[in-house]
């Protein structure tokens, strides 16, 4: 069990609805509703799902950039919900976040030297010369050259972009971090750089990725385990092959089964489900999936499934499975 | 002592690109023109600005004076000129008042918002609420007429502006991602205040501080008008326009110096406000 690096469990996160004058709560947004799940060292676990499932929430909330309501986050033997504020401060070199996009996530108004120097500043007590020796090594590590070093952020292009921004995550030697669909903002082309750059350093640099993308191609080539989330909750999670080839919960079917495929002349089943995801102000009792499964039946009405180990591994969500 | 020539060396930076383009160098200039009139004014004004000609009260600009003479015969030219060194005065720390305060309190409500936010803005609104005459009147009555202290009252009645727009620019920073990047990397909320949402609220922020800046001038004027600004026989722009006022029809030139005078100072300094928050912007270069 050594091989752990990060234990969630039961991590819930709910945003408060305020209204009327008096800024009154009045519900509650349940983003995040008891997830648990382990990550390995060095191994990519993904969250994959569509908009709005709660995959980005659960990243932050991992990091403390969004406030987890209750649940405990063990990071290397250690509770990071409980530390104090100053504390998680000096926590985070070792824990980055890579951002979705990348025209938005850089400071406009620093050079890139600025940028990457910016976390060695706050977290170690560096000279000059050695900021701009890690500076060098990092802007090697990504791809970026010594003369862009003076420029601002609108004068690259969206993947030299998010170099940067990879760049200013890994700068501080990180060992966890959350890559929140760090290539859906890119064209194609790039897209397959910057996946392959986010490999490369995970070798050389023995990373622990959480990637977070909807996109199932680009989950199923960098990640070691899945977890397909639907409305705050994990549905179902396993190794990626297992996932891709043998899924079972419905949910994750239907997902798959919406993936582009490379041949177009090959016939695919489309499982279309039907009806709107529902708010996740009042989330439905029991299967969050039950108004929209095809297969539903009486009891996935009243009793929330919990997941359930299929073995090698293999947990699902769902009352189909249930003996 | 390196960080103050770095700075030196960025003002100087900022100075040559300013000049680069031919609007900040009309602003850049008038506004430079302006700061030496106001510095050198005992050695560039030809009289003294109390000594009264009795024999030419009223005079029309002439070779003798330029810009003739008053009620009393005396010099407006040197009147104006050191009226330049009071209206920049009020202008300048005038703002500086308003601007220090409006950024703190602007800041704290913006970046921490809830409560603190709450109490702030109420205050801000009651000092709004006031026609900012009423209150710079009512603030210089309690203090007593003098320059210092309508500075003071130029300075608390102009706050409230800056608090908001300063505010309201953190506001829609504090939402932009490298806002949640700089958290994330761990920054102390004391430099993401500094490095990432100040550099970012620049641009409002200057055109506000060059907009009050002619406000307050405008409003030093009136206050001399009340007489409760500046006290003769010292002059001020405001005051000078204001005594005019009873000699419109048989010596307009008492009117017309003034006036030309506070117009091209505020348009230089809004002017230079401009392109300045031009040449901030790291986007507009390439």
């Amino acid at each position: 069990m050594n091989n752990v690096l990060l234990e969630v469990e039961n991590l819930k996160t709910y945003f408060p609805v305020k209204g009327g004058v008096l800024k009154k709560t009045t519900g509650y947004v349940h983003a995040v509703d008891d997830i648990s799940f382990k990550v390995n060292k060095q191994e990519t676990f993904a969250l994959v799902g569509e908009s709005g499932c709660g995959k980005s929430t659960t990243g932050r909330s991992l990091l403390r950039v969004i406030e987890p309501t209750s649940g405990k986050i063990t990071f290397r033997n250690e509770d990071v919900i409980r530390l104090s504020k100053e504390e998680m401060r000096k926590k985070r070199k070792d824990m980055q976040l890579i951002f979705q996009n990348p025209y938005s996530s850089l400071n406009p108004r620093m050079t890139v030297n600025k940028l990457l120097s910016e976390p060695l500043r706050t977290h170690f007590s560096m000279s000059q010369k050695e900021i701009e020796e890690q500076i060098l090594w990092v802007i090697d590590k990504v791809g970026l050259t010594k003369e862009q070093l003076d420029r601002y952020p609108h004068q690259f292009s969206g993947g030299q972009r998010q170099r940067i921004s990879i760049a200013r995550a890994i700068i501080s030697k990180p060992s966890f971090v959350v890559a929140d669909e760090p290539v859906s903002a890119l064209d194609v082309s790039i897209q397959s750089q910057i996946l392959n750059l986010l490999i490369e350093l995970q070798k050389d640099l023995k990373l622990t990725y959480i990637f977070i993308s909807h996109d199932l191609n680009v989950v199923r080539h960098i990640s070691n385990s899945v977890a397909v989330m639907y409305l705050g909750r994990i549905v179902e999670t396993g190794d990626t092959e297992q996932i891709y080839t043998s899924a079972m919960h419905p949910y994750t079917k239907a997902l798959l089964s919406a993936v582009p495929s490379k041949d177009p002349l090959q016939k695919k089943k489309r499982i279309i489900l039907k009806g709107d995801v529902p708010s996740p102000v009042n989330p439905p009792n029991g299967c969050p999936l039950n108004s929209r499964c095809e297969s539903a039946m009486s009891i996935c009405k009243e009793i929330r499934p919990e997941l359930a180990d299929m073995g090698n591994n293999h947990h699902v969500a769902c009352h189909l499975y249930k003996e | 002592m390196k960080n103050i020539i770095e700075i030196l060396k960025g003002i100087i930076n900022i100075i040559k690109q300013l000049l680069k383009d031919p609007i900040g160098r009309i602003g850049f200039i008038g506004v430079f023109i302006i700061v030496l009139l106001s510095i050198f004014a005992p050695k560039i004004a030809p009289y003294d600005i109390t000594e009264m000609f009795t024999k030419s009260k009223l005079v029309s600009p002439n070779g003798e004076f330029i810009f003739g003479t008053d009620n009393f015969g005396r010099d407006v030219f040197s009147r104006i000129i050191y009226g330049a060194k009071v209206s920049l005065q009020v202008g300048i720390i005038s703002v500086g008042i308003s601007a220090t305060f409006g950024y703190i309190f602007g800041i704290v409500a913006g970046y921490f918002e809830g409560v603190v936010d709450s109490i702030i803005m109420r205050f801000m609104d009651v000092l709004f609420a006031f026609p900012s005459i009423l209150l710079a009147l009512f603030i210089v009555s309690v203090l007593g007429p003098s320059l210092g202290n309508t500075m003071i009252a130029i300075g608390i009645v102009n706050t409230p502006v800056f608090t908001r727009t300063v505010r309201a620019s953190v506001i829609s920073v504090k939402s932009m991602e490298y806002i949640t990047s700089a958290k994330s990397i761990g920054l102390k909320p004391i430099n993401i205040i500094l490095k990432h949402i100040t550099p970012n609220i620049l641009a409002p922020f200057t055109v506000q501080a060059t907009l009050a800046l002619s406000g307050a001038i405008l409003t030093e004027a009136s206050l001399s008008f009340l007489g409760l600004g500046i006290q003769p026989p010292d002059p001020s722009w405001g005051s000078m326009l204001s005594e005019s006022r009873k000699y419109m029809e048989r010596a307009p030139w008492l009117a017309i110096a003034p006036a030309v005078f506070i117009i091209c100072t505020i348009l230089s300094f809004n002017i230079l406000g401009d392109s300045l928050r031009d040449v901030l912007d790291p986007k507009l270069k390439l």
